[in-house]
């Protein structure tokens, strides 16, 4: 068994027209036992950035009090929100710093900047960036997710458009992946809202 | 250490705090995940007028390709360039670290940076490491003593070649330059064997695919020629794209409006006396 596929974890960020969705699995495990329903992968940084973190759930929650903090004491510092893309670098600067001793935890970072161009990215668990145009994935569903993807995106979607294809492909993806699923939590945001369903999906 | 949650590390450097709970967790019989590579063909060769820089753009984990159109050539300075292959981490942290030593060198020095220093700041980084840095890279760039071309291994290394390959498709490349290479090549000639050699990566290597960049450097001029050719397009897209007629079922739909950004304008009127 691979240290990331403990929990179980199913992670996907996509981009639409002038706005992007995120969204994940529910499911808490260990390994083939299920602990908890409900958990929240995602996490919100400020209003227009969103990071979820599949993997070691220790690893992830620890990394993301980290993050928290960073992101705060920058906010101290500077009066203003950070770009994703720093936030990104800022994620990847303390991944890489645990280079030959890494968290077990990739994480998908999803964006808009101020000018509302979204961004997104994934990166391994030692901070390589990936910066997509389309989608990214994580997690134990990966590799289904990959596939589903790839065949359903469209670029340039609107939000309700945006909202159907990344919950199919979450949800066909999770199917296919004992260690995740029970239903799925999807953010979309636009420049006006932040739209934050829960979808009901197969529990067994 | 106690305190590394708290602390924000002012000094650089990595940190071992894990190793010894993941060295455990090792033990106890569970697999470490793999880390994003770039299984890679890069290449480099000199010309008549400069150095030509070449690298395909698929970045793998494991067997699962996942990033078709990466970027392996990375900027070091204006005149200098360096492809990367080995764990996309390093590669790609270690040419970020020299490239901003190399900017603060230049702000000391008031000159423009020289390829020997950026292959010295990169080999002492690479040999201080032994080689647990996996970073395999070539590196090219034109200064004032000429064009120049070398490859540093992962050990820290080096080679200075006219001509060099790197990376899981280095045997492909090389067949190509080995066959066709020759002193005083055009500039037309030589993004022609830098192409060839790519592609024959990019077909004969697993490791290898989808484009092929391209950077171009010549005394006082620079050409990143990112996505030169475009050998694997995809031709299985569906042009109107899946619509999904069913909603999916959702349990609890729940919006926050975001608030306007306030446009802040500076000046205004002056606070009376």
């Amino acid at each position: 068994m691979s240290i990331t596929e403990y929990n179980g974890s199913a992670l996907v960020a996509m981009v639409g027209k002038n706005c992007f969705a995120i969204a994940s699995d529910r499911r808490l495990g260990v390994q083939l036992q299920t602990i908890a329903t409900d958990f929240q992968r995602i996490s919100k940084i400020h209003d227009r950035l969103f990071i979820g973190l599949s993997g070691l759930a220790t690893d992830s929650q620890t990394l993301y009090q980290r993050l928290v903090f960073r992101h705060k004491l920058y906010q101290l510092r500077e009066e203003r929100d950070m770009k994703p893309e720093t936030f990104a670098s800022l994620v990847s600067a303390l991944l890489y710093e645990k280079r030959f001793g890494p968290y077990f935890c990739q994480p998908v970072i999803a964006g808009l900047s101020d000018e509302d161009k979204p961004f997104i990215c994934t990166m391994d668990s030692i901070g390589a960036k990936e910066l997509a145009k389309d989608f990214v994935v994580a997690g134990t569903a990966g590799e289904s997710l990959y596939g589903a993807c790839e065949a359903m995106f469209k670029p340039d979607m609107e939000p309700d458009e945006l909202f159907e294809t990344v919950s199919q492909a979450l949800l066909s993806s999770v199917d296919r992946d004992c260690l995740s699923g029970w239903g799925g939590h999807v953010y979309i945001v636009t420049p006006t809202e932040i739209k934050e369903r829960i979808l009901k999906g197969r529990m067994d | 250490m106690s305190n590394s949650a708290i602390d924000v590390p002012s000094r650089g450097g990595f940190s071992f705090d894990l190793c010894r709970r993941n060295d455990m967790l090792a033990k106890k019989g569970v697999n470490l995940p793999s880390f994003r590579k770039t299984g890679t063909t890069i290449v480099g060769l000199i010309f008549q007028d400069g150095v030509i820089l070449g690298a395909d753009t698929r970045a793998t984990e494991g067997p699962i390709v996942c990033d078709k159109n990466c970027e392996k050539i990375h900027y070091m300075a204006p005149n200098i360039y360096c492809c990367g292959a080995g764990t996309a981490a390093d590669t790609e942290a270690v040419t970020d670290m020299v490239s901003s030593q190399l900017q603060l060198h230049r702000y000391h020095t008031g000159r423009e940076s020289r390829v020997v220093t950026a292959l010295t700041l990169l080999k002492k980084h690479l040999f201080n490491y032994q080689g647990y840095v996996q970073a395999a890279l070539v590196l090219g760039g034109v200064d004032c003593t000429g064009p120049h071309l070398h490859t540093i291994y992962p050990h820290g290394s080096t080679d200075t070649l006219p001509f060099a390959t790197m990376g899981s498709g280095s045997l492909a490349a090389m067949a190509m330059f080995e066959s066709k290479y020759k002193e005083g090549l055009t500039k037309d000639e030589g993004i022609q064997l830098v192409v060839d050699a790519i592609c024959s990566g990019i077909f004969n290597d697993l490791g290898s695919g989808s484009n092929v960049d391209v950077c171009v450097i010549t005394k006082g001029h620079k050409e990143y020629l990112r996505n030169h050719l475009l050998p694997n397009p995809r031709t299985f897209v569906n042009a109107k794209g899946y619509s999904f007629p069913k909603k999916t079922e959702v349990l609890l739909t729940k919006i926050t409006p975001l608030r306007e950004r306030v446009e802040v304008v500076e000046g205004g009127d002056a606070m009376e006396e």
